[in-house]
């Protein structure tokens, strides 16, 4: 683990050496410095453009870290066990580091002879199963649908879901009778007694296998699954449909959400993503592009077609553009740990509902407004329709009993240039911060950043056109519990945490 | 294709829109809706979000009046073909899966190409309820199914059409304008095309709404 970069391909072999930044500075606590973690960035490098990572998702007691790439592959990364030393009880001297634990490709990248295209099979999301028993679980889906037309016929292939189980391995039997230690079948003659295979340690082995593979239940481009609080069933949407599975049963799912219209000239909405309850199992919600969300009772229909309510923000007229519609399609919808609220995520602003009110969010926070003048131009290069992902901070275990008042919450969603953006609730404060191993010293405290829109200038500060709009951040993820943030920022990982000092709490 | 910073093309984007930067964005939202069903894997939500834009900007340059109802066909064309070509190269991106169009395929139904007549047919004529279905291929076979309508109104209106372009997507736009500028145009045209109920015509014919409802659509709505 040295301090330089490890440019190696993931593709060739597994991480090893990511670069650590160590920590040289701690910064007095400020208020600030609650946001700002200080940074212990586990970076990968990765080359090729199939690694460019499409989904972060911690598990549920964050100890394991998994993305997917565009390539098809999922790493997953393990935390160290906290090391502490010394007297000081409070200052851990490893703050539990994630190392790769395992990788896997998940879903094969193709070739479409009929275009001559190399298709990859980005993986779209990555879901971890609340953990049963010694092994963890997760389902991997990619959203990408491959057709082969043949005369009439067109079948939508590989739009699968697929379910991998992974163990481990640190014992193997020693001792056969009839193979010896290579698994050659042993001369008999020359067998005289017999053993018993005796379990002995090995180096630990990871293994990954896929358990369930659920296909033919998309059409369309599937954007979201959830996991189901009842750890049964789960359910996987596409642009226009929403299935409900049972993690045990592959061949069939039940349809519970369908917008297709009879014609497809009157398609004019979309579904973009979608999310169950946290606790209640016959809840859910979706999002559309235009903006609204809609819960669902599935207590109310085997069809919820009809939505028990509809959070809608009214527009507001003198904003309104040629870009309105697009600006206000939401890209991620995820309930707060306690279920009362939902945060969404549109191109400009992340937005908190609160379930008992469809009229209006109750919060609004603006992720990038400065962009608001700029929108013919990201619309001309595409960027408007960027697909941003938001997340609420870890649970804190205290969260319930201080009551939702007192829930202590931060949100935090990606942007361009490499920054993101964590909006405390409580204060209403934001900072800006950046993930690129060129503006961070290691194991420095991240530097707030700024985007100044004219006026005056501060010295670090970069103004709205340098912004570099290929340097976005479209997947982040918060860790379960504790104030420790994934961040995928194009084909490389950041890991940030927060300083563990109880002084600062 | 992205650069640092921000191309300058579109200013002052926030002001209301002139007439010029409408236009400009509408051949922008156009042309990558044409992109879209280029694309191996076409995005669903994208072409919505697009097709939505041009609606919305053909909405209001409807009410604008700067965009007239023609009287003359070439008047009232340029518009229009923006409006079915949005439908037709649509088409394929909304109908899932969409398969490589088929280079012969391609090549015969460039092939029918817009004369100055096309045949002033029965209201709904050129413009038969080919949607493909979603089991069926995307582009290719829409305009398979649209030209092959205008084959079962006789041979010689397929003459008229019949001529060789080249299988290249520029004269995509010419084909289309061709079609829809031979139908009926004014109001009371719209007002055939809106009153055209279902029947299948033929037996290469989809029994359902096809672009032409949705133009009617379109137009009527404003």
């Amino acid at each position: 683990m040295g301090e330089d970069t490890d440019t190696r391909k993931i593709n060739h072999s597994f991480l090893r050496d990511h670069s650590y930044v160590t920590e040289e500075a701690l910064s007095k606590p400020t208020k600030e410095n609650r946001l700002s973690p200080s940074l212990r960035a586990a970076v990968s490098s990765q080359i090729s453009t199939s690694d460019i990572i499409s989904t972060v998702e911690f598990n549920h007691t964050g100890e394991l870290l998994a993305t997917g790439d565009k390539g098809g592959r999922v790493v997953i990364f393990q935390r160290e066990p906290e090391v502490r030393r010394g007297l000081s009880k409070n200052a851990p001297h490893s703050q539990g580091e994630y190392d790769v634990y395992s990788t896997f490709q998940s879903h094969e990248p193709e070739f479409d002879y009929l275009k001559s295209l190399e298709i990859e099979e980005k993986i779209n999301k990555i879901k971890w199963l609340p953990q049963q028993n010694a092994a963890h679980s997760l389902l991997s889906t990619n959203g990408f649908q491959r057709s082969e037309a043949s005369g009439e016929l067109s079948s939508c292939m590989d739009k699968t879901i697929k379910l991998w189980k992974i163990t481990e391995r640190d014992k193997r039997p020693e001792g056969y009778n009839l193979k010896d230690e290579e698994g050659k079948l042993k001369d008999l003659s020359t067998v005289t007694s017999l053993q018993v295979p005796v379990l002995k340690p090995m180096d630990l082995m990871v293994e990954v296998s896929p358990r369930r593979v659920f296909a033919n239940g998309h059409t369309y481009h599937i954007n979201s699954i959830s996991v189901n609080s009842d750890c049964e069933t789960y359910m996987s949407a596409d642009d226009l449909r929403i299935n409900l599975w049972h993690l045990a049963i592959t061949d069939r799912s039940f349809n519970i959400v369908d917008i297709k219209p009879a014609n497809m000239e009157d398609l004019t909405e979309v579904i973009t993503a979608s999310e169950f309850h946290p606790h209640h199992c016959n809840l859910f919600v979706y999002s559309s592009s235009k903006g609204s969300l809609r819960l669902c009772d599935m207590r109310a229909a085997a069809l919820c077609d009809k939505h028990s309510k509809l959070f809608e923000e009214p527009e507001d007229p003198s904003n309104r553009s040629f870009f309105s519609e697009i600006i206000s399609s939401v890209s991620d919808v995820k309930f707060s740990h306690s279920g009362r609220y939902m945060l969404t995520r549109d191109y400009l602003t992340v937005k908190v509902w609160d379930l008992n009110m469809e009229a209006r969010p109750i919060e609004t926070y603006q992720v990038h407004d400065y962009l608001r003048s700029k929108l013919c131009s990201l619309y001309e290069n595409d960027c408007i329709f960027d697909k941003f992902e938001c997340a609420w901070n870890g649970s804190d275990r205290n969260a319930f009993s201080l009551g939702e008042v007192g829930e202590k919450s931060v949100i935090m969603t990606g942007a361009y240039n490499n920054f993101f953006r964590m909006f405390d609730r409580n204060t209403k404060r934001d900072v800006t911060l950046e993930a690129s191993r060129e503006s961070s010293k290691p194991r420095a405290v991240l530097k707030p950043r700024r985007v100044c829109v004219g006026g005056k200038r501060r010295r670090d500060d970069i103004s709205v056109d340098s912004l570099d709009f290929t340097k976005k951040i479209l997947h982040t993820a918060w860790h379960p519990a504790e104030n420790i943030i994934a961040i995928a920022a194009t084909n490389n990982l950041y890991i940030f945490q927060d300083k563990v000092n109880s002084d600062m709490h | 294709m992205l650069t640092r910073g921000l191309k300058r093309k579109c200013s002052e984007d926030e002001a209301p829109a002139g007439p010029l930067q409408r236009q400009s964005l509408l051949d922008m939202s156009l042309a990558k809706l044409q992109l879209c069903h280029m694309l191996a894997e076409p995005n669903l939500c994208r072409s919505v979000l697009i097709a939505n834009t041009v609606r919305q900007i053909q909405e209001e340059m409807t009410q604008d009046g700067s965009w007239s109802l023609p009287g003359p066909q070439t008047a009232g064309r340029l518009p229009r073909d923006h409006l079915v070509s949005t439908e037709v190269l649509c088409r394929s991106a909304w109908a899932g899966p969409a398969p490589a169009p088929d280079p012969a395929d391609l090549a015969s139904a460039l092939q029918a190409v817009p004369a100055t007549q096309v045949p002033r047919a029965v209201p709904g004529g050129p413009w038969d309820r080919a949607v493909p279905g979603e089991s069926q291929g995307g582009f290719p076979r829409s305009l398979d199914q649209v030209f092959g309508t205008l084959e079962s109104h006789g041979p010689g209106a397929v003459e008229e059409l019949l001529s060789d372009v080249g299988g290249s997507y520029c004269d995509l736009d010419a084909v289309l304008t061709g079609v829809v500028g031979g139908a009926k145009s004014g109001p009371e045209g719209l007002e055939t095309f809106a009153s055209v109920a279902a029947p299948p015509r033929g037996t290469s014919c989809k029994a359902d709404l096809g672009e032409l409802d949705h133009v009617v659509e379109i137009l009527v709505e404003t």
